[in-house]
């Protein structure tokens, strides 16, 4: 069976796809208005967000959002019209989005 | 409009008229038809083959929407003439061109060849596999395994979603909206059991995987087939069988 590579990078776009549309909403929603500003504290944030776990969930997020991103700009491309240049076009995306993730793993880490 | 003298007013047609080897390019020629209210598109164009110009060409047949010849560009989009009523085109005029996407026959005439070999290609009939049929009596579904592909098999094989792809515009491979969701109607039936026979192609670049998830296509279905989500719905499958077969790969078919 000739098998596309596509369920790859179409499930990893879905997953992105419900961190942009649900979590990220929601993390914003609670964190920037339901929860009173004077409750959030810097200390108590940065001491979660430091913890292994959460820095190697925060790089997660950022992955799928960016992998996200990229799909959708390679397909979008492609739609417009750049269909003769969708292999490079997908090469060039999808690497952004890894060259993205491993500059957001530096901020999560540094 | 008023009600009322409605026999004696008019609308304008801009009809696409086109004959290979005489003419270079398809031409919009100008037509006045009868207003009447309760008159579709596929009305006038009969007015118009029997009073005015015999050789008008479409095609049509049943004009109640149940055996998709009529599809045409009406203002640009595509729809089955015989269920658009002139009185939503007031005051007119109504541009009535071919099917987009498609090589054109004769005016509004298209050629079907490439979506004969595609839904052909995809076995669009239920593959009994070593199960076969009872010999005695009849196959029996619940109405849940009913439901489960009912929907897919309302597609009359009109076109109008091919017209409205944009992916099928630039891509003549795509298999297309009908072809994938007649594909998934034959899938989900509980009879049949030909699934990685069409699966092979379904589940192809050229399949699934072209589409980009615009929408057009469900959205101009005149039987709410929903071709667009049968293609997600076949992503879905398509991804959870390849997870499954890296994840465990023992006992695979």
């Amino acid at each position: 069976m000739r098998r596309s590579p596509e369920p790859v990078f179409w499930s990893l776009f879905s997953a992105g796809g419900v961190v942009l549309a649900l979590i990220a909403p929601a993390l914003i929603l609670a964190t920037g208005f339901l929860v009173p500003a004077e409750r959030v504290e810097f200390d108590r944030l940065s001491a979660i967000l430091t913890q292994p776990l959460a820095r190697i969930a925060v790089v997660g997020l950022a992955f799928l959002t960016f992998v996200h991103a990229a799909h959708r700009l390679r397909h979008t491309l492609v739609d417009v019209g750049l269909r003769a240049y969708g292999g490079p076009i997908a090469t060039v995306s999808y690497l952004a989005a890894l060259a993205l993730t491993a500059w957001a793993a530096l901020v999560a880490f540094g | 409009m008023t009600s009322g003298a409605t026999t004696t007013q008019t609308i304008g047609f801009e009809i696409a008229r086109y004959l290979p080897g005489e003419d270079r390019a398809p031409t919009l020629r100008h037509y006045d038809v009868p207003y009447r209210p309760e008159w579709v598109v596929l009305d006038a164009l009969n007015y118009l083959k029997d009073e005015v110009d015999g050789t008008l060409s479409f095609r049509w047949s049943c004009r109640m929407g149940v055996c998709g010849s009529c599809g045409a560009m009406v203002n640009g989009v595509p729809r089955l003439m015989c269920a658009a009523f002139l009185r939503d085109y007031l005051p007119g005029p109504i541009r009535v061109e071919p099917l987009a996407n498609f090589p054109i026959e004769r005016d509004l005439v298209i050629v079907l060849d490439d979506f004969m070999q595609k839904l052909r290609a995809v076995k669009p009939w239920i593959i009994p596999g070593d199960r076969p049929p009872p010999a005695d009596a009849e196959y029996r579904q619940t109405p849940a395994q009913l439901a489960d592909f009912k929907q897919y098999s309302m597609c009359i094989n009109c076109l109008l979603c091919y017209s409205a792809c944009p992916v099928y515009q630039h891509e003549e491979e795509f298999l297309g909206p009908a072809v994938l969701a007649l594909a998934q109607r034959y899938d989900h039936d509980s009879r049949d059991r030909g699934n990685s026979q069409r699966h092979e192609l379904t589940w192809s670049d050229e399949g699934i995987w072209d589409c980009t998830f615009v929408g057009e296509c469900s959205a101009v279905c005149p039987k709410h087939v929903d071709p667009a989500g049968a293609i997600q719905q076949a992503k879905v499958e398509s991804t959870m069988d390849w997870y499954r077969s890296v994840l465990w790969p023992f006992g695979r078919r």
